[in-house]
């Protein structure tokens, strides 16, 4: 029987969401459905049982290294040309639910980043509040290479945070960048050193925690919005480039290679 | 052999628990230190952190051995 991709638990009002999917935590049909259910045992919570909710990875390699894209290949190469936009639109919007939906849960959210932190990856720690990161941390939007935009909603969220040059320069480029210059352009809250992370989201957790209930969540809703019209705008324009020729050629390229650094941009 | 390519030879088996002595700046850094290319990718940053350097990943396609490496290192210095 596989591990679940996910496993969760609760002490004294701080959630620990640990991704745990090899071989880095790939984002296809099982993650996305292992995400919504936790969502829905999220939400049948007492709504004080939680003040704040770390998310992890406990995969060496990382935090998460985006789209399953070997699923994504499989998916297109089975199906009729026809029937791929409804496709890519039906897991489009069940990722973009499980993304909207973690961005706005009503408490402190922490992303806890070592090692990879690529494309979907990097747009899941973008619906966290803050980001720490180890200093073994990379973030990347690599799907130009692909010829994609990111889907997952990781433009405008980090459009939210950040000047559009720094956008610029990772999405067109594709290039990856350290916890270090990643917090002096403002991506992330915090840089500590390999194998901290976890210490240091337990002590903002806690932190967080002594604060009224009401001003944290008002304070959060207040300062944190959906950008909803970039998002739907942007669920279309990915539609349109993934039905052309180079996403295919691209992800099947990535299958067959045997080359020891596939995720090396 | 000049400094940059001992020092990323140095930190590299540090930090992967290889045997600084046996490493040649000729060999592919891949199959020298055993790492994949999750372990890459940590390395880079090491190296950036070491060098003060920035290294974009597009500058590094084709780069296979500890030589070609320090040379890029030392392009960005």
């Amino acid at each position: 029987m596989s591990e679940s991709p996910l496993r969760f638990s609760v002490n004294d009002g701080v959630g620990e969401l640990v991704l745990q999917r090899e071989p880095c935590n790939e984002i296809g049909s099982a993650m996305t459905g292992a995400l919504e259910a936790w969502l829905d045992e999220l939400g049948a919570l007492p709504e004080d049982a939680l003040h704040t909710v770390i998310i992890r990875s406990a995969v060496r390699g990382g935090f998460c290294a985006g789209a399953d894209l070997r699923e994504l290949h499989a998916g297109l190469v089975a199906t009729a040309e026809a029937e791929h936009a409804a496709s890519l639109r039906a897991f489009l919007d069940r990722i973009h639910g499980v993304m909207d939906r973690i961005d706005m849960l009503p408490f402190t959210t922490i992303g806890v980043v070592h090692g990879v932190c690529f494309g979907g990856g990097f747009e899941l720690a973008l619906t966290c509040d803050q980001i720490i990161a180890e200093k073994s941390a990379r973030f990347c939007f690599p799907e130009l290479r692909l010829g994609i935009i990111p889907g997952f909603g990781g433009i405008p969220r980090l459009r939210r945070d950040v000047g559009n040059a720094t956008i610029r320069d990772l999405l067109l480029s594709g290039r990856s960048v350290s916890a270090k210059r990643a917090h002096a352009l403002g991506m992330i809250a915090q840089v500590v050193g390999r194998g901290d992370g976890l210490e240091a989201a337990q002590a903002l957790a806690a932190q967080s925690g002594k604060f009224d209930p009401t001003a944290r969540r008002a304070a959060k809703a207040f300062i944190k919005h959906l950008p909803r019209e970039e998002l739907d705008r942007e669920k279309e324009l990915f539609v349109e480039l993934a039905l052309r020729p180079p996403l295919l050629a691209a992800l099947t390229k990535f299958v067959d290679s045997t080359d020891l650094r596939p995720y090396l941009p | 052999m000049s400094d940059t390519v001992h020092t990323l030879m140095a930190l590299a088996a540090r930090q992967f628990k290889a045997d600084a002595s046996a490493l040649k700046p000729e060999q592919d850094l891949f199959e020298a230190l055993g790492i994949d290319s999750f372990q890459a990718v940590e390395l880079i940053s090491e190296l950036e952190d070491e060098f003060d350097v920035e290294l974009p990943d597009y500058e590094l396609q084709g780069v296979k051995t500890f030589a070609a490496l320090a040379a890029k290192i030392d392009k960005r210095r």
